[in-house]
């Protein structure tokens, strides 16, 4: 029973991660509280739905589509938008009311297009269940979170290894300064909402297979969760991020299981809150140095 | 173009402001429509909302996704209170605001040790957890259900029943809300908060009691917003959790953005657009929420501050009298 618990807890928390993901990079090199990330989450999981499900093409092929699309979707925001208030040198809070818009814009074609009843979504990753114990495992929660830390693994190569991903850090601690030292700002932005894209369709997709429905609303109810995992491992560090996920998720499932399904966000949040108080950067958060 | 609109409010300061009074008294025997009634009363209390939120975000500097918890805790501290225990509703207002005030002072008690963003993140879980309370606590809130006829607000015994009397009981709530705030930014405890704001550190070495005046701040913001809830479960009757979700924080926040950070009139601006044009735009029934986040995006393109963030009036006011002494004093050295 703890068990299973426990394997549920983390199948959901690695769905939580896998959109903090790309949410946390975002916010490692911009500052940028991004709310169009979980309007693209759902974006993406309706394009590879109408792709499959419209046009009647091989499932695979529609999902790989649908990556590009979102990333396209990802980069679009960027360009049409944040870029022109960069160049204004315009106050931070003035890029995440941008990024509320477009969510806003998103989610509301998406219902004006697809209706907002829920839609079937078919598990194209259905290979059976492994037992552990007496614990059931589907194939569908194992692939989940080898893709998130695949993914994470990937990415973290990327960010901290790679020559794109020191710009990235360049342009985190200083915008002016990268420029002036030869950085194409604008290119390694547009290409972190690019991967941000990218990784809110493959969660989106997955999201969606493992509980085989889709609706316009799965955007926002998991918005707050992907804000609490990134801050819960440290906002801009991507284990962080899916270390936070992974701890929610169980945290949820523990709580709902143990001492009220009501009342589970509640108190899942309330020990985000706790665990902040005691940590205040977060789980694996580096200790800000104050300066005047 | 704004900075010059400023200028010329400020140079017609007192007729600009006599005028607003007018209309604003004049304004129920104007319309008859309660249609329009009913936005105009909303678009006062989100003013109310608004310029308590920028209390908090634009003067302290700390960014809340979590107004609507205090504006739900507001309204259903004076729902239930009128409801099951009769109170009138002078003591409903007062008892939303000392309870929105208190969770305001639990929250802001771990604002000195989360910084920025952790304590935006924060804001924005307080308002789920308060809504997952009331959506839970059956025995109190009447869980997703809501709350029913509530009993109208009376003043002093009189039933404030009618659209007309509610619109001037905002009226007067709003009218409260702009001196308060008006009498703490411009104080020597709102000189300090925006000095917390723009540095905490260097404030707190200049011997300002950092920790004080954030939570003053908070707390005065919260009990404001509670005020206005108290007073939107009066007059609307109704209330249930699904009025003070994440959504309404972040369309507070917007009013506020949108307005200008820490400028007054820029709150009440933002707060009357922001409620007006969803109204307009109904005509386009499903594409509304899609034409108003474009618009949203347009505006934030064309000016990035908020329409009145750049602009301190009260600098411009000084700047102004300034030149007018040194006009006359150049105009009396001639006939001299």
């Amino acid at each position: 029973m703890l068990l299973q618990q426990i394997i549920n807890g983390i199948t959901i928390g690695s769905t939580y991660a896998l959109v903090a993901i790309g949410f946390t990079m975002i916010f490692g090199v911009l500052e940028l509280t991004n709310f169009s990330n979980s309007s693209l989450y759902m974006f993406g999981a309706y394009v590879t739905w109408l792709l499959y499900a419209g046009t009647g093409m091989n499932f695979f092929v529609a999902f790989a589509l649908s990556i590009v699309i979102t990333g396209v979707l990802g980069w679009s925001i960027d360009r049409f938008a944040l870029r022109q208030l960069r160049k204004k040198h315009a106050p931070k809070l003035s890029g995440l009311i941008t990024t509320l818009g477009m969510s806003m814009v998103i989610d509301n074609a998406i219902m004006v297009f697809c209706g907002t009843d829920s839609k079937m979504f078919e598990n194209f990753l259905d290979f059976g269940s492994v037992h552990i114990g007496s614990a059931v495992v589907t194939w569908t929660q194992i692939i989940i979170l080898i893709v998130a830390c695949v993914l994470m693994i990937a990415l973290s190569i990327i960010v901290y290894r790679t020559k794109i991903g020191k710009a990235m850090t360049a342009i985190a601690q200083n915008q002016d300064a990268a420029k002036l030292m030869g950085i194409d700002t604008n290119r390694v932005i547009s290409l972190t909402f690019i991967i941000s894209g990218f990784l809110a369709c493959i969660a989106g997709t997955m999201v969606a297979m493992y509980y085989r429905s889709i609706d316009t609303a799965m955007g926002s109810s998991i918005g707050t969760k992907i804000f609490a995992s990134a801050i819960l491992g440290g906002v801009g560090i991507l284990p962080g991020a899916v270390v936070g996920g992974i701890v929610l998720g169980v945290v949820e499932t523990m709580v709902s299981a143990y001492i009220s399904s009501g009342y589970r966000d509640a108190i899942s949040f309330t020990i985000l809150i706790l665990v902040l108080l005691v940590m205040p950067n977060g789980l694996f958060g580096k200790k800000a140095i104050n300066k005047v | 173009m704004i900075e010059k609109l400023s200028i010329q409010l400020v140079k017609h300061k007192l007729p600009l402001m006599i005028a607003v009074a007018v209309i604003a008294l004049a304004f129920p025997w104007i319309v008859t429509s309660r249609y329009v009634m009913r936005i105009a009363i909303l678009c006062l209390m989100y003013c109310m909302l608004a310029v308590s939120l920028n209390l908090m975000t634009g003067v302290l500097g700390q960014m809340s996704f979590g107004h609507a918890a205090f504006w739900g805790i507001g309204a259903y501290t004076s729902a239930i209170l009128a409801k099951n225990l009769g109170f009138n509703g002078i003591g409903c207002l007062l008892a939303a605001a000392v309870i929105a005030g208190l969770f305001g002072l639990i929250l802001s008690l771990p604002v000195m040790k989360l910084k920025g963003y952790y304590f935006t993140i924060v804001t924005m879980v307080f308002c789920q957890i308060i809504r997952v309370i009331e959506i839970n606590w059956m025995d109190l809130t009447n869980g997703p259900l809501g709350i029913m006829a509530i009993p109208r607000l009376d003043l002093f015994g009189f039933e404030v029943s009618s659209q007309r009397a509610s619109f001037y009981t905002i009226l007067v709530l709003v009218a409260l809300t702009t001196w308060i705030v008006h009498k703490v930014v411009h104080s020597r405890m709102g000189y300090a908060i925006q000095a917390v704001r723009d540095d905490d550190l260097a404030a707190g070495a200049m011997g300002i009691n950092v920790f004080k005046y954030k939570v003053s701040a908070i707390v005065i913001a919260s009990m404001l917003a509670g005020v206005a809830g108290g007073f939107y479960s009066l007059y609307s009757s109704y209330i249930d959790p699904s009025i003070f979700t994440n959504n309404a924080s972040n369309n507070m926040l917007v009013m506020v953005i949108f307005g200008g950070l820490g400028n007054m009139f820029g709150s009440f601006l933002g707060a009357t657009v922001l409620t007006v044009l969803p109204e307009v735009l109904r005509g386009f029934s499903e594409y509304r929420q899609l034409i108003y986040g474009a618009l949203l995006v347009v505006l934030m393109l064309v000016r990035p501050e908020g329409l009145f963030g750049s602009v301190n009036f009260k600098y411009i006011g000084q700047r102004l009298s300034l030149q007018k002494e040194a006009k006359t004093k150049k105009g009396g050295k001639r006939h001299a």
